[in-house]
């Protein structure tokens, strides 16, 4: 072949396999709580999490219903009878020397999850979906894992329940396993099974092929022969929708490049350097590994035909997309932006409900996720303040604050200062009524203590003062003290 | 001269009353008690206290029961003479230069000796059985299911159960009593025979009960146990019942069956054994690969390593499809075939062991021959039912067993049927 530089239409051939934690209250195969996010290391275990000998697992009902869910939810087929596997293979974080994982007969088989890509819609599909479990994490101290003094291991992730989804190979670009990604953690979080602000909770291997176009004309995808003689590179060490794109962009170009210059592409694994922006080959090659499979005796065959009728799941976001679309008339690329994230299209439905639809689909998916972006955050940052940014439509929808001046000045306020609306459109003077409503509140104060007035008259001093407290109280202490003793005297002087 | 029945010796109290009040017990040293090491009968685990009390345990001292020691047993089980263990043999009471028999040699051996009114056992190829017919006491292997295992280090997971073992048939019974049912940490107990009153069911009245008698497990075995094995047939015919020749062709291949199961099980199960939570470290040099087969090579003896290689050799990518596969094929193969007999009989009888109790470090060079003793008590594993070995008498002063096999479930028809066995 020759060594110049020659340009080639290749296409990218990208499958998945996505480890997502699954939020469940315990662990898959013991008691122990999963809510180990500020634990000490160590302190979530038992016999059972950290393999004493002895100990049994006993499968968590709750871990095998997010599982159902999901299978629901990609449209997969659940068999009537599904069972565990033991993978054996030595590691200090894996504290039987084996993990209880799911091999011949897995709780998901042959779904589909529909994403957006540059032009259109299009269905992945997903081979299989699993039950596991998740190994505890490590800790290297004074350097990486070539060259630690010392490695600590804390198993309260021992015993996770882990959902493995393999994707089949229809990934063209590195955008689109993003969409997916997106797409897939959106669909959990909808069924109530992941928790994206969790670390760890996403792990993405992927395996990459650059194949001539050519290759792929036709209906159905590249043949087994094709994917057979690309060969392919797996890139692990992968955790975000971002860190996914960048890699399989990095690794789509080098392997072009590579292809173009006339060199092969070698079929090993590499390792995603997130601080670099580089994979690199992981540096021994491993052999081939055997994990000697065979059926997990400790937990019988699962009968989850019984069950799975019952276990209901929820609108989904494409679902919610249609329905917003119809039932509020709003737009198909802002229904999209409303219902990615569950919390995003919760506070929009809540805000739609009570005001008005298109002001309320303006704000969430304009202003305030515009606003969050521009900051690197994400409504979860801000989880705990729907009431304020519901104040803050609120204000607008009665007219009480201009538009501009909600976006432009308490919005952005809101989310650098972290102060409430009401605060800010005071200490600003933004409240278009609020001369006439201290006014308003004077008068009524006038009005409804005749006696005070007459004190006043009469020459009291504290008579003024008990009707500043009167007005102040009327105007729940938003009103200026030294402007409303101005007006008081006005009025009276008046009366 | 001490026995070396017991690797520690203690004293754990139970509930103030309870069925088992005023009973002492052994434990096998392979059943988790807390505080109180636990060792397998290995130097893996010499200074291993679990932090809890496995589910039996649990339930001999909500009973009353008072444990006196934990007993000498094969290195994790692997072995059918007591003579794997790290701490040394254990000897036979009834003759000291022979062997207890094994696994559970430790726990038959103080039954036998008096050292303890009843003892919990082991059996995942005959461990319960082999020693009680040896030292000439009761042994009980549950149905697969019948009691928690939660608790008991696993040898090969899919075959084992703990079982009790007693002076007497009711003995043994009485402690079945205690530790049978379901178990909310072991997720293969089932609820049937928890309610069963084992118990009462040792009346020894057998008129009417068909034995069926398999002559592949009698073929091959010494004369003399043959002869005390057609004595007890011929008492139990005179009580009324009949016995009729049944065929097991399948038990020709259990034995080897049983072997590449429990190897391959075991090669899993004790790679928790890498000296990073528990049990002896392999020290600070190398890589974590090396860490781990120096604390696996100076912590396993010779007979437990053998099995693991030979385990992992048979799971391998390559051979397991040869040997793995084939094995649960011969499996499902004596499942069926004991199915089938017991559509026609109530109990399966055969001699316990096909010999008599060999001499101490007889057996030891020869593993395929130490294999072959549990050609009868094996199947018993891979059908996961339940089976009892009742004395039947000495032949030339060493004690002789006789096993009775039950369906699923049937612990109440072979414990009536030693009960009549014994008197």
């Amino acid at each position: 072949m020759s060594a110049q530089a020659a340009e080639r239409d290749l296409t990218a051939i990208i499958g998945l396999e996505v480890h997502v934690q699954l939020e469940t209250d315990t662990k898959i195969f013991c008691g122990c709580s999963t809510d180990t996010d500020d634990a000490d290391p160590n302190t979530h275990t038992c016999p059972v999490c950290l393999g004493l000998p002895g100990a049994l697992p006993t499968l968590n009902e709750g871990a095998v219903e997010a599982a159902v869910k999901l299978g629901k939810a990609i449209d997969a087929d659940i068999p009537e009878r599904t069972r565990f596997h033991r993978k054996n293979y030595f590691y200090p974080d894996l504290p039987k020397g084996f993990q209880i994982t799911q091999y011949d007969a897995p709780i998901c088989q042959d779904g589909e999850l529909e994403v957006g890509t540059a032009d259109d819609r299009r269905a992945i599909g997903i081979e299989r979906a699993h039950l596991e479990e998740d190994p505890g994490s490590l800790q290297h101290v004074g350097g990486s894992i070539e060259d630690a003094d010392y490695t600590l291991v804390d198993y309260n992730r021992a015993g996770t329940p882990l959902m493995e989804i393999v994707t089949r190979p229809d990934f063209r670009a590195a955008e689109e396993v993003r969409s997916f990604l997106a797409k897939l953690t959106s669909v959990l979080e909808y069924l109530g099974v992941f928790d994206a602000e969790r670390d760890g909770s996403l792990r993405v291997d992927a395996n990459i092929s650059m194949v001539d176009s050519a290759e792929l004309a036709g209906e159905g995808g590249p043949s087994d022969d094709v994917l057979e003689a690309a060969n392919r590179t797996e890139v692990k060490n992968i955790s975000s929708h971002r860190a996914a794109q960048k890699a399989l962009a990095y690794e789509t170009t080098r392997q072009r490049n590579q292809l173009e210059r006339g060199m092969a592409v070698a079929q090993e694994t590499r390792h995603w350097d997130e601080a670099r922006g580089v994979t690199v080959s992981m540096r021994s090659k491993e052999e081939e590994k055997d994990y000697r499979y065979f059926r997990e005796a400790d937990i019988p065959p699962l009968e989850v035909s019984d069950w799975k009728d019952e276990i209901p799941i929820p609108e989904l976001p494409d679902a919610r997309r249609e329905r917003f679309r119809t039932e509020y008339g709003v737009g198909d690329e802002t229904a999209s932006k409303l219902t990615s994230r569950k919390a995003v299209a919760d506070l929009f439905e809540e805000l739609a409900d009570e005001y008005d639809a298109a002001l309320a689909a303006t704000w969430v998916a304009d202003n305030v996720l515009g606003e969050l972006n521009y900051r690197d955050l994400s409504l979860d940052d801000v989880a705990d303040r729907d009431d304020e940014f519901e104040r803050l439509v609120e204000l607008v929808a009665e007219d009480e604050i201009t538009a501009k001046n909600a976006e432009e000045v308490v919005l952005r306020t809101m989310l650098d200062e972290d102060r409430a609306p009401d605060e800010i459109v005071d200490a600003e003077g933004l409240g278009k009524t609020s001369g006439d409503a201290v006014a308003d509140a004077v008068a009524e104060a006038i009005a409804e203590n005749p006696d005070a007035v007459a004190d006043y008259h009469d020459g009291e001093g504290d008579a003024l003062n008990f009707l500043v407290g009167q007005v102040m109280a009327k105007t729940g202490g938003s009103a200026d003290p030294g402007q409303v003793n101005e007006l008081l005297r006005d009025e009276l002087a008046q009366a | 001269m001490s026995l070396n029945a017991f690797i520690t010796e203690t004293t754990i109290q139970g509930a103030a009353d309870g069925p088992l009040d005023g009973t002492t017990v052994a434990v096998k040293d392979n059943i988790s008690t807390k505080g109180v090491p636990t060792t397998c009968g290995s130097k893996m685990l010499a200074d291993y206290e679990p932090p809890y009390n496995a589910t039996v345990v649990e339930d001999l001292l909500a009973a009353g029961g008072t444990i006196v020691g934990k007993t000498n047993m094969d290195e994790f089980g692997m072995g059918t003479t007591t003579e794997t263990s790290y701490f040394g043999p254990t000897k036979n009471p009834v003759d000291e230069t022979r062997v207890p028999g094994g696994s559970s040699g430790g726990s038959a051996a103080a039954v036998a000796n008096g050292d303890a009114d009843l003892a919990l056992g082991s059996d995942t190829g005959g461990s319960v059985r082999a020693p009680a017919a040896y030292c000439g006491v009761v042994g009980l292997k549950p149905t697969y299911g019948l009691v928690s295992r939660y608790g008991l280090v696993a040898y090969a997971n899919s075959l084992e159960q703990i079982g009790p073992i007693a002076p007497t048939v009711e003995g043994a019974a009485e402690l079945l009593d205690v530790i049978a049912g379901p178990d909310e940490h072991d997720g293969t107990t089932r609820d049937a025979g928890a309610d069963a009153d084992y118990a009462s069911a040792a009346t020894g009245d057998v008129d009417g009960l068909t034995i069926g008698v398999p002559q592949e497990l009698t073929d091959g075995a010494d004369d003399r146990v043959v002869e005390r094995f057609e004595a007890a047939l011929a008492d139990l015919r005179a009580e009324g019942a009949t016995t009729v020749d049944v065929a097991l062709p399948s038990c020709e291949y259990a034995v080897a069956a049983y072997y590449v199961i429990a190897m391959s099980e075991a090669s899993s199960n004790l790679a928790r054994f890498d000296g990073v939570r528990y049990g002896t470290g392999g020290g600070f040099d190398g890589n974590w690969n090396e860490t781990f087969a120096d604390a696996r090579a100076d912590g396993f003896g010779d007979e437990v390593t053998r099995r693991i290689l030979l385990g992992t050799y048979a799971l391998s990518a390559g051979y397991h499809d040869k040997y793995y596969k084939q094995a649960q094929e011969a499996r499902a193969w004596v499942k069926q075939d004991f199915d089938e007999t017991f559509a026609d009989v109530d109990v399966v009888a055969s001699p316990t062991m096909p010999v008599l109790p060999p001499k101490l470090g007889e057996s030891l060079d020869d593993p395929v021959q130490m294999y072959l003793a549990d050609a009868n008590t094996t199947p018993a594993n891979l059908a996961n039912l339940p089976a009892i070995s009742v004395p039947a008498g000495d032949a030339d002063g060493l004690p002789v067993g006789v096993q009775l096999v039950g369906p699923k479930f049937g612990e109440e028809t072979i414990i009536n049927a030693a009960a009549a066995v014994e008197q």
